[in-house]
C-alpha cells in the first residue's frame, strides 16, 4: 500500500502523452486504486497499509482457540509447526527458540501475516477486526501486551518488539559488490596438517532407517531398475492432499480423529456419499468450531481411497 | 525390449554386486580376464542381437509429450523425512548425484512451496504493477509475452541450501546437502523494462515488494536498484512454460540471490520508499549470528561448490582406479574462475577443468581425472569466482557466524571414499 497513488495517477496521464516512449509502453490495462484494493494487502512497520479495525486481547482468545490452537497449541506454544509464544531471551543462547514473541522486530509482520496465510486451511478467511484481535492474543500470549489490551490501525505499529533491534544490516551479502565476512586462500599445499580428523559422520545405521535403501536414490545400470513405489498408500495420500493438517489418524486435532469419524458414520447405510459431500463442499463445524473447508483439488480417485481408509478407522500402513 | 542372457564372457555387474565382497572381487578379476579373452580373439560366442533390432518399436508420438526412459523412473525430486511439518509448506530437493552438464530439467528443479501448489489458469491470471509508479497497470499473460524478451541461464538455490549442515553432518546424499539448487535457461522479460513501461519513480522509490498468487501471498523486499538491473520477469524455463511448481504462469528471478526472493505465482509488484519487513525476511530467511543479532536481508549467494559423483551414498563398483570427479560450482557474485579438488581432505589441491560455459550467476561444471589406490580418501571441491572470493572451510564460517543461523552455510563439503567403496558425508 502506498499513499500517494491518486498523484502517481495524474502523473501517468501526464507521461502517456510524450512521444518517445517505446510502443510497448501502452500494453497493459491501466489500473484504479479501488482495483488494487482487494490485492493491495501488504502491511509496513510503519503502518502504512493497516485498514481501519479494532480487536482486543480477549476477543482474540476466542478466534485463537478456534482457529489457530490446533496447531499452534492452546498457549502458542506447540512446535509442531511455528511457536509463537516464548523463547524471548535465548537468540543468543546455544537452544534459540525462533519465535513470533523471540525473533519479530515489528507487530505489523505478525498482522500481514495473519491476514494474508491465516489460517492455513482457508487464507484470508479473517476479518480485519478479527486480525486485529489475534494479534493481540498472539502479543498478550508473549506478555507483550496486557490481557485489557485492545489494538487498532493506530497503536500496532506502536507495539515494541522485544527483538526491535535484533537485526542488523551491516553486512556483506546485501549488495553483490558487499564484502565477504569469511575469506579463504588458494593454498594448494600442506594445507592442513596430517592427517586431517573427522568432526563429524552420521550415526551408523542412520541413513537406511530414515531414507530406506538408498541404493535407488541412484542410477545404475547393473541390473533392473530400482522399483519405485507410485502408488500411494491411503495415508500418504491423505498426507499429500493436506488432510493431516487438520485431521490426524487417531488424535482429535483442529478437526476430529478420523477414528472418531469412522466410529459415527462407518455403520450408516450412506457413509461415503455422506462423508464425499462434506469433503468435496465443506462443513460447518460438526465436530467443533473449525468449519472443514471445501477440498476441490482431490482427484476423485485419490478420495475414493481416502474415503475407504477413514472409515476402515484410518489404520497405519 | 530388454536383453535377459548377458553375452557370454561378460558378467553383469548385479550378479558380482550380490555376491559376497571376496567372491565379488574374484568374480570381478574373472570378467576382466574373459573380456580381455574375448578381445584376444579366443573363443568366443558371438554377442546376441536383441529383440529390438528385429522388430518394429511403437509409433512415433507414442508419448506426445515425451517421458524419460522408463529405467530412469528412480531419478526423482525427494523431500527429506521429517523435515517439515506439512507436505504444502515443504522442500521436493533436485537429485543432482544423477544430472549431468548444468541444466535441470524442468521435471527435477527443486520445488520449495509455502502454502502448497496452486493451480493458476493463466487467462485468469493478472500481473498487478502500482505505488511509486506514474502510470499503475494490470498486464495480462497476452500482454506479458508481448514485450521485448530476453532468455539467461541462471541458477536458483534457496538460502537454506545446506542449512542442515551448520552444526554436523546431517544429510546422506547430495540430494539433500545440495539439492536446493537448479539452473535453467529463463525467458521472460528484464524487470527494469516493464517499471520503465509504467513510469517507475526511481527519485523517491527505494525497494519493490513482490507478492504470489499462492495461499500464503508470500511477499518479499527487493531493492529497486536490483529490479533495474538484471531481475526478470519468466514465463519460459528450459524452452517451454514455466512447471506449476516452478511459478506458473508468471515469476520472477533474481540472479544470484537466494531463491525465496524469486517469487513464484508472481501477481503484484508495489514500488515503494522504505522495505516492508515481511515474515520471510524477519522471522525467517534472516541469519542468526552468535550474540543473537540476526543478519537481515542476506539476500546474495556467496560462492560455493560441491562434488556431485562420487557422493555421498554412492557405492564405487572397483576398489581403485579410474574415476571422474564431477561437481558444479557458482557464485552470485558472477562468474566462477577456478575449481580446485582435493582427494585428502584439503592437505593438498590441483586445478579442476571447467566446462564450457562459463556464465555469470549460473551453474558452472567442473571435472577432474582421479585415479583412487583404494586406501579411503577425503573428497572436496573449491571454487574461486571473479571476484577472488575463495570457498571457505565449513570451521572458518563457523568461526564468524556460529553455527545457528540455518541460512548461507556454503562450506567447502567433504565426501569420505571408504575402503569398501561406500561414499560417506563427513566434516573435518
Amino acid at each position: 500500500m502506498y499513499r500517494f497513488e491518486g498523484l502517481a495517477l495524474a502523473l501517468a496521464l501526464f507521461s502517456a502523452a510524450t512521444p518517445a516512449a517505446p510502443v510497448w509502453h501502452g500494453l497493459g490495462q491501466p489500473l484504479h486504486a479501488e482495483e488494487i484494493s482487494s490485492w493491495d494487502i501488504d502491511v509496513r512497520p510503519d503502518g502504512v497499509g493497516l485498514p481501519a479495525g479494532h480487536g482486543s486481547v480477549a476477543e482474540g482468545q476466542a478466534v485463537y482457540d478456534a482457529q489457530c490452537a490446533g496447531c499452534h497449541g492452546t498457549f502458542g506454544e506447540s512446535t509442531d509447526y511455528l511457536a509463537l509464544a516464548g523463547g524471548v531471551g535465548t537468540l543468543g543462547t546455544s537452544s534459540p527458540q525462533r519465535t513470533v514473541g523471540s525473533k519479530l522486530d515489528y507487530a505489523t509482520t505478525l498482522w500481514d501475516y495473519i491476514n494474508r496465510a491465516m489460517p492455513f486451511n482457508r487464507s484470508k478467511a479473517l476479518s480485519p477486526n478479527e486480525v486485529y484481535a489475534v494479534t493481540a492474543y498472539v502479543l498478550n500470549l508473549n506478555d507483550i501486551i496486557p490481557a485489557d489490551a485492545r489494538l487498532d490501525q493506530h497503536s500496532l505499529p506502536k507495539v515494541e518488539m522485544p527483538n526491535r533491534k535484533g537485526f542488523t544490516q551491516q553486512h556483506g551479502m546485501m549488495r553483490v559488490d558487499g564484502k565477504p565476512d569469511v575469506q579463504n586462500t588458494l593454498c594448494m599445499k600442506k594445507c592442513a596438517p596430517a592427517p586431517v580428523k573427522l568432526t563429524s559422520q552420521l550415526p551408523a545405521g542412520f541413513a537406511t532407517q530414515l531414507y530406506g535403501d538408498l541404493e535407488g536414490h541412484f542410477r545404475r545400470f547393473n541390473g533392473s531398475a530400482p522399483a519405485v513405489a507410485i502408488s500411494l498408500s491411503p495415508a500418504a495420500l491423505a498426507a499429500s492432499h493436506g488432510c493431516l493438517v487438520c485431521h490426524a489418524p487417531q488424535q482429535s486435532k483442529l478437526g476430529p480423529a478420523f477414528v472418531d469419524v469412522a466410529r459415527r458414520y462407518a455403520h450408516t447405510a450412506e457413509a461415503t456419499t455422506l462423508l464425499r459431500d462434506k469433503i468435496r463442499h465443506g462443513g460447518s463445524g460438526v465436530w467443533g468450531n473449525a468449519a472443514m473447508p471445501a477440498q476441490t483439488a482431490v482427484p476423485d480417485q485419490d478420495l475414493a481411497q481416502i474415503l475407504a481408509w477413514i472409515l476402515s478407522a484410518a489404520p497405519t500402513p | 525390449m530388454h536383453e535377459k542372457t548377458p553375452p557370454r564372457g561378460r558378467l553383469r555387474q548385479d550378479a558380482a554386486l550380490s555376491a559376497p565382497p571376496a567372491r565379488r572381487l574374484f568374480l570381478r578379476q574373472l570378467a576382466g580376464s574373459a573380456v580381455l579373452g574375448a578381445a584376444a580373439g579366443a573363443a568366443a560366442d558371438p554377442l546376441p542381437v536383441p529383440d529390438s533390432a528385429k522388430q518394429q518399436g511403437k509409433p512415433v508420438a507414442s508419448s506426445p509429450y515425451g517421458q524419460p526412459a522408463r529405467f530412469e523412473a528412480n531419478i526423482i525430486r525427494r523431500q527429506s523425512p521429517g523435515l517439515t511439518r506439512t507436505n504444502q509448506s515443504s522442500i521436493a530437493f533436485t537429485p543432482l548425484q544423477s544430472l549431468f552438464g548444468i541444466i535441470t530439467p524442468n521435471g527435477l528443479h527443486f520445488e520449495r512451496d509455502h502454502a502448497g501448489l496452486p493451480d493458476i489458469d493463466p487467462a485468469q491470471h493478472r500481473l498487478a504493477v502500482h505505488g511509486l509508479v506514474a502510470a499503475p497497470k494490470l498486464f495480462s499473460m497476452d500482454d506479458i509475452l508481448r514485450l521485448p524478451s530476453v532468455s539467461r541461464l541462471h541458477f536458483i538455490e534457496c538460502g537454506a541450501n545446506s542449512g542442515m549442515e551448520w552444526g554436523n553432518a546431517a544429510m546422506p546424499t547430495v540430494q539433500f546437502t545440495h539439492g536446493m539448487l537448479s539452473c535453467a535457461e529463463y525467458t521472460g522479460v528484464l524487470l527494469s523494462t516493464l517499471l520503465d513501461a509504467v513510469g517507475v519513480d526511481l527519485r523517491r522509490g527505494r525497494y519493490v515488494l513482490a507478492e504470489g498468487a499462492d495461499g500464503a501471498s508470500l511477499t518479499r523486499t527487493l531493492p529497486l536498484s536490483m529490479a533495474m538491473d538484471d531481475v526478470l520477469l519468466v514465463y519460459g524455463q528450459n524452452g517451454e512454460m514455466l512447471r506449476p511448481e516452478n511459478g506458473y504462469p508468471l515469476r520472477l528471478v533474481v540472479p544470484g540471490v537466494q531463491g525465496v526472493s524469486s517469487v513464484k505465482w508472481l501477481r503484484r509488484l508495489e514500488v515503494g520508499d522504505a522495505p516492508w519487513h515481511t515474515r520471510e525476511e524477519t522471522l525467517h530467511y534472516s541469519d542468526l549470528m552468535p550474540g543473537g543479532q540476526s543478519r537481515q536481508f542476506t539476500w546474495i549467494q556467496e560462492a560455493k561448490s560441491v562434488i556431485t559423483s562420487p557422493s555421498g551414498g554412492m557405492q564405487l563398483l572397483d576398489k581403485g582406479g579410474y574415476y571422474e570427479i564431477t561437481g558444479l560450482a557458482w557464485s552470485g557474485r558472477g562468474r566462477i574462475k577456478r575449481v580446485d579438488v582435493s582427494a585428502d581432505g584439503g592437505r593438498s589441491w590441483q586445478p579442476a577443468r571447467l566446462q564450457e560455459p562459463v556464465l555469470s550467476k549460473a551453474l558452472t561444471r567442473f571435472r577432474y581425472d582421479w585415479v583412487w589406490d583404494g586406501t579411503p580418501a577425503l573428497l572436496q571441491s573449491r571454487c574461486m569466482d571473479e571476484t577472488g572470493y575463495v570457498q571457505p572451510a565449513l570451521r572458518q564460517l563457523r568461526e564468524v557466524r556460529g553455527t545457528r543461523s540455518i541460512y548461507h552455510n556454503n562450506a567447502i563439503q567433504t565426501w569420505q571414499v571408504a575402503a569398501d567403496g561406500g561414499v560417506h558425508n563427513v566434516q573435518v
